[in-house]
């Protein structure tokens, strides 16, 4: 094999790495921020209100659990233009990975939710807490306490999907390999270094997610959250 | 020209080319899975440095996107000087992308086995490919059942990024459908309940495996 690698010719091309690093990191921060409150609501109404609430909310997060997040996007950016929905590829990405996202955060919280024991309201109870009380110190935060570290894992793992938007042609960080590659051809080199550069990411989201969960629920809680792989969610 | 709609034989396209999603998604079951076997024996083996090579393949599978492993494949295989046909690129980044996950599951299937287990077939003489073979492999492979079908389903969506380097696969018979008869909504929703009649059945089935596991525990 005679191929020598030139990694130099990157260089020329910083300015279009950057801002597709911009981009993923934009698209994936804001799908987290959202995807996670619609999971907290999600995961919520369904267990406060049950009954056909509870139907819709299990249902909407089988079928996007159950779907390819390519097709998804596909939906989104190409099947609403034709119910008269016109969105731009960044916009349709950040939907796809909101709705997406947001069934798995619901799937993961509600397990956390279930996961909290009875005993423990009544002692809420007990206490003369409010039923908002309840809900907020001894269900939600606790529950979500207990699921950090999944939720860690599938937003990291959200983060590395979105590479799947430059499917779609969002201008992120996989876009804008392939964009170089279509200039260089050089497509090995520039494969491994935006490989490398996903490595950095995700490890930095992980670091970040833990300095996050150690200020809001204490140093034990962001350790496992450091250290935890994704969880295959079944 | 008249323009095709999205009819029987649309449909029956995307019936064929599910086939070819189902043959990928076997051979990185397959693949991965004796791959995936070799690394969570290394991560859980006696040698230090073996099970921290292990856990960094692991860590850099799980930390790069599939999408990546594929277009390297792609272009490694060629850069090689193999002329081979995307369902070769295909099929080998799906096993390497499975191995990385499902090492990853079995590394803790095998660490579940009480110590106990080991300590008692250790004095009973056993040697180390003993243990495997009759105490810890059989429970471990129990505990292994409901994760590791839970992660098929993983890996039959994710086939669908393949077709982002033309394997003609099911997400990729959507989109030239798509491309001939110009109805986006109908036929990537065909292409969405052909994946959900495949992936749910299997999602119920880890749950179902996972719950009888469990039959036997307080809770």
């Amino acid at each position: 094999m005679s191929y020598t690698f030139q990694f130099g010719v990157l260089a020329q091309y910083q300015d279009q790495i950057l801002s597709g690093i911009w981009l993923t990191i934009k698209i994936s921060v804001l799908s987290i921020i959202l995807g996670c409150a619609a999971g907290i609501v999600l995961s919520s109404v369904r267990s406060i209100w049950g009954g056909a609430v509870r139907f819709l909310v299990d249902a909407y997060v089988e079928i996007i659990r159950n779907t390819p997040f390519l097709v998804q996007l596909f939906i989104v950016y190409f099947g609403l233009p034709g119910l008269g929905l016109r969105v731009g590829a960044d916009t349709a990405a950040l939907i796809g990975m909101t709705i997406n996202l947001a069934a798995y955060s619901t799937e993961i919280i509600r397990a956390g939710i279930e996961a909290v024991h009875k005993s423990q309201i009544e002692a809420g109870e007990a206490l003369g807490f409010t039923r908002f009380q309840i809900y907020r110190h001894v269900i939600i935060v606790p529950a979500i306490a207990k699921v950090y570290p999944a939720l860690c894992s599938q937003f990291v793992l959200m983060m590395l999907a979105s590479s799947i938007c430059s499917a779609i042609s969002t201008q992120e960080l996989a876009a804008s390999a392939a964009f170089i590659e279509s200039q260089t051809y050089r497509s090995f080199e520039i494969y491994i270094a935006v490989t490398l550069i996903y490595l950095a990411l995700a490890l930095a989201l992980r670091a970040a997610l833990a300095l996050i969960g150690m200020w809001l629920f204490g140093r034990r809680v962001a350790r496992r959250a450091m250290t935890a792989l994704p969880e295959v969610q079944a | 020209m008249t323009l095709k709609t999205f009819g029987f034989d649309q449909f029956g396209f995307l019936l064929f080319s599910l086939q070819w999603t189902i043959l990928l998604t076997l051979i990185a079951l397959i693949g991965g899975g004796l791959l995936g076997f070799a690394v969570a024996l290394a991560r859980t083996a006696q040698l230090k440095p073996v099970r921290i090579a292990a856990a960094t393949y692991i860590q850099v599978i799980q930390g790069i996107p599939v999408l990546m492993i594929l277009f390297l494949s792609y272009y490694g295989l060629s850069l090689a000087g193999f002329e081979l046909p995307p369902l070769f690129a295909a099929g080998a980044s799906m096993t390497i992308y499975a191995s990385g996950y499902l090492a990853e599951i079995w590394r803790g299937c095998i660490q579940a086995v009480p110590k106990q287990q080991w300590e008692a077939s250790e004095s009973l003489a056993m040697t180390r490919l003993q243990q495997y073979r009759y105490v810890v492999l059989p429970q471990a492979i129990r505990i292994s059942l409901p994760p590791t079908v839970g992660f098929a389903v993983q890996v039959v969506k994710n086939t669908s990024i393949t077709s982002i380097i033309g394997f003609v696969e099911l997400a990729r018979a959507g989109q030239l459908i798509n491309n001939a008869t110009f109805q986006p909504f109908r036929v990537f929703l065909a292409v969405a309940a052909l994946y959900f009649v495949v992936c749910y059945p299997l999602s119920q089935l880890s749950r179902l495996l996972e719950r009888r596991l469990h039959a036997g525990s307080s809770r």
